[in-house]
C-alpha cells in the first residue's frame, strides 16, 4: 500500500538538476497511523483506517477514545479509510511516513477543490454570452438549451449553479522530490484545495 | 502564509550569495546558454526597470534598446542560469517599477546616477 494522508502546504519553484524552473506543490504526507485493519473475513472487505495528525483526547467523542485506544494509537484529526489487497500487512498502530514514496515517480492526489459559489456559464463553463452592441439582449446568458422538437432538456447540459468544492483526483503528477525527514513531497504542477486542505496521495495507478 | 516546511523547501533553492543590484541600476547579467552539448556565458546589459516576487519566486526585468528596438528580459535572481550580475552604474529612482520608461526614448529614458 502506497497512500498517505496529506496536507497541501503551498506552490513554489524549484530548480531541477539541469538548472531548469519546475513549478512544485509541496505536499505534507503523514506521518499516518493504522487505526484499524479491517478483513474480508471480519468486514467483508480489505482496507486499512490510516489517522492523519493528532488530536487532544477531550476533542474526540467518547466511542472515537476507545476506537483509537484499542489501535494502541492518539486521537487522529482525520481518518481515512484506503483499501489493500489481502496479502498486504499492516497492523493497528503502525507508523507510515513519507519514506513509502521514496523511488515512486508518480502519485495521484484526491482533493477537494476551493468552492466559487454560484456561478454563471461564463465562469464556469467559459461560454461567450451575447454580444454587448447592435441591440444585444442577452449578455452573459446560456442562449439555447435544446431543440423544439424535444419536450426535454439532455442531461449533464451546462448551466449556472454551483462551481467548485468538489473532490476531484489529479492524476499522474511526478513526484519531483521526497523529503524523507520533513515528511514532504514536491510534486510538479498543481493540486486541488487551498493551502492547508487535506489530501490522500497514492501511488499512481495508470502509470509508473 | 507561509509555513515553515515551505519556508525551508524555498531556502534549499536560493543561492548563497543573490546578486546585489536595485531598480534603476544599469547591469551587465551574465547568463548561461546551452548550445548543444557547449554551455557559454552572453552578457545582457540594461536597465532594472522591475523586482517581482520574493524567496524563490524572486524575478527581475532587464530594459535594453537593441538595435533601435525596445527588448525586456525577466531573469528568476535564483536561477543556476543567472551566473552573475555586475552593476556599472546606480539610478536614482523615485519609484519601485520603472515601466514609464517604455513610453520614453533616449534623452528622456536616462537616470540621475545615485551617489
Amino acid at each position: 500500500m502506497q497512500t498517505l494522508i496529506g496536507k497541501k502546504t503551498g506552490m513554489t519553484r524549484v530548480y531541477d538538476d539541469d538548472g531548469v524552473q519546475v513549478a512544485v506543490t509541496v505536499v505534507q504526507v503523514g506521518p499516518c497511523t493504522v487505526v484499524q485493519r479491517k478483513t474480508a473475513a471480519t468486514d467483508g472487505y480489505e482496507a486499512v483506517q490510516l489517522g492523519f495528525e493528532e488530536q487532544k483526547e477531550s476533542r474526540v467523542t467518547k466511542p472515537q477514545q476507545g476506537h483509537f485506544k484499542k489501535a494502541g494509537a492518539k486521537p487522529q484529526k482525520v481518518v481515512r479509510e484506503v483499501r489493500l489487497e489481502a496479502d498486504e500487512e499492516a497492523a493497528p498502530g503502525d507508523v507510515l511516513t513519507a519514506k513509502i514514496f521514496e523511488g515512486v515517480q508518480y502519485v495521484d492526489v484526491l482533493g477537494h477543490t476551493k468552492g466559487r459559489g454560484f456561478q454563471g456559464v461564463i465562469r464556469k463553463f467559459k461560454m461567450r454570452g451575447g454580444r454587448a452592441s447592435h441591440g444585444g439582449a442577452w449578455t452573459r446568458r446560456a442562449g439555447s438549451t435544446g431543440s423544439i422538437d424535444s419536450a426535454n432538456i439532455i442531461k449533464n447540459k451546462t448551466m449556472p449553479g454551483q462551481m467548485g468544492s468538489v473532490d476531484i483526483t489529479t492524476q499522474n503528477l511526478r513526484v519531483v522530490k521526497v523529503l524523507a525527514d520533513e515528511n514532504a513531497l514536491l510534486l510538479e504542477g498543481a493540486v486541488a484545495g487551498p493551502a492547508g486542505g487535506i489530501v490522500l496521495v497514492r501511488k499512481a495507478i495508470k502509470k509508473a | 502564509m507561509k509555513t515553515a516546511l515551505l519556508e525551508k523547501v524555498e531556502q534549499s533553492q536560493l543561492k548563497e550569495t543573490a546578486p546585489e543590484f536595485d531598480v534603476g541600476d544599469s547591469v551587465r547579467v551574465h547568463v548561461k546558454i546551452k548550445e548543444g552539448e557547449k554551455e557559454r556565458v552572453q552578457v545582457y546589459a540594461g536597465t532594472v526597470i522591475a523586482r517581482d516576487g520574493g524567496g524563490a519566486n524572486e524575478t527581475f526585468t532587464v530594459r535594453r534598446i537593441s538595435y533601435g528596438e525596445g527588448v525586456e528580459r525577466v531573469f528568476p535572481v535564483h536561477s543556476p542560469y543567472v551566473v552573475k550580475v555586475d552593476v556599472d552604474r546606480r539610478g536614482k529612482t523615485r519609484r519601485a517599477k520603472l515601466y514609464y520608461l517604455r513610453t520614453r526614448t533616449s534623452k528622456q529614458s536616462r537616470l540621475k546616477e545615485r551617489v
